[in-house]
């Protein structure tokens, strides 16, 4: 069973080859090759080159491999969605800034037109908008429901704290609202949820009560900055041993019901519906990936 | 297509190198390396006049200087500093 998450997305600069080719070897969920804040002005085309090239020719194994672009009004935009297009193993384009539908559709365009170009399956790269302004925030329903290529939406903490002119503090407050709205959204728009990054790599105890913040809020998945943050978020992510067999139940009551013809199920004295046994089958998909590491 | 000026890209980084062009007329390549044998800096010395015929340049002088990068990160290296030394 191949069971898809993205408990952690690991921020690799773009510009270090050391770091990029041992990428896959971490065990986050996905990798976040990044050419935005990472990467010094005078080296933006370098980081370029070296990104497509690791993604073209490095065999990464099973990651999901994501490059977060230069926002819409940088002059690095249009080429760098080029040149790792034309890599033709990327899933996914993270999308700094997006203030809007309509930032989304210029990258979707971009994304169109040079997939045919070079003769790519269409759609087969996503879109994961980055929430980090005010308005952002006030749109994200309209964000994350502007393309099917969208298959999860971001929040970033740092930018939006420095847009809202207030200091993002461990505690968290300040952005709240705007998680709790940008994982509304994201649910409404049925798309995964990743929340910001967490600042101190030193501070494991704030990293896990942060995890068990946001996953209570709904976030389905956190950035991280460096490879010690991993281990931390997974065991959050965990599912409790009652949880996994109540999983169990539920799927093996299921494929009971199919095969006898009937239409409503009950597990524990409570009716399976659809989304408790899509809940369950995530969960069943998370005990998996945790018997696996 | 020559080098019409001096550029670089890369860094001294483990896993990176430096590649350092400069305007010729014909192709002269030399690869110095901390890690690795002479036979290495034979085999990234071909590589790169393999990838500057490649990218159609017909003078170029170049300097590499391996800290143990992969073949495809000397690939991307010179990329850069091709489109920089023919801007």
């Amino acid at each position: 069973m191949k069971f898809k998450t993205r408990r952690t997305m690991l921020y690799i600069p773009g510009n270090n080859p050391g770091m990029l080719q041992l990428a896959d070897i971490f065990g986050a969920d996905a990798v976040l090759f990044d050419l935005e804040d990472s990467v010094a002005p005078n080296e933006k085309d370098a980081a370029r080159d070296l990104i497509a090239n690791m993604i073209r020719f490095r065999e990464y194994e099973n990651i999901e491999i994501t490059v977060r672009v230069n926002p819409i009004d940088s002059p690095c935009f249009e080429r760098d969605v080029k040149e790792i297009v034309a890599s033709g193993k990327l899933n996914a384009i993270r999308l700094p800034k997006a203030n809007s539908a309509k930032d989304v559709k210029t990258l979707e365009k971009l994304i169109n037109k040079y997939e045919k170009e070079y003769k790519l399956k269409p759609g087969s790269i996503k879109i994961h908008p980055m929430i980090e302004t005010a308005i952002g925030v006030i749109r994200s329903y309209e964000i994350a429901s502007s393309s099917d290529r969208i298959d999860a939406i971001t929040i970033g903490g740092q930018d939006l704290t420095a847009n809202m002119g207030v200091s993002k503090t461990k505690e968290g407050k300040e952005i709240l609202w705007a998680r709790s709205q940008v994982v509304m959204s994201a649910k409404a728009a049925n798309v995964d949820v990743i929340d910001t990054i967490f600042a101190d790599i030193n501070d494991e105890e704030g990293l896990i009560e942060e995890t068990r913040l946001i996953k209570s809020l709904g976030f389905t998945g956190k950035a991280v900055i460096n490879p010690r943050q991993i281990k931390p978020i997974h065991a959050v992510f965990a599912p409790s041993k009652d949880e996994v067999e109540w999983a169990f139940e539920v799927i093996d009551a299921y494929e009971k019901a199919l095969k006898e013809g009937r239409g409503v199920i009950a597990v524990r004295g409570k009716m399976i519906d659809p989304p408790v046994r899509k809940r369950a089958q995530r969960i069943a998909g998370m005990a998996y990936l945790m018997e696996q590491e | 297509m020559k080098i019409s000026k001096k550029s670089s890209a890369g860094s001294l980084e483990s896993s990176d190198l430096m590649v350092y062009l400069e305007p010729m007329d014909t192709i002269k390549v030399e690869a110095v390396s901390s890690v690795s044998t002479s036979q290495h800096q034979k085999e990234i010395e071909a590589l790169v006049k393999k990838e500057l015929k490649k990218a159609g340049i017909s003078g170029a002088y170049v300097k590499v200087q391996d800290n143990g990068a992969l073949n495809l990160t000397i690939k991307a290296r010179l990329k850069t500093a091709i489109s920089r030394g023919i801007e």
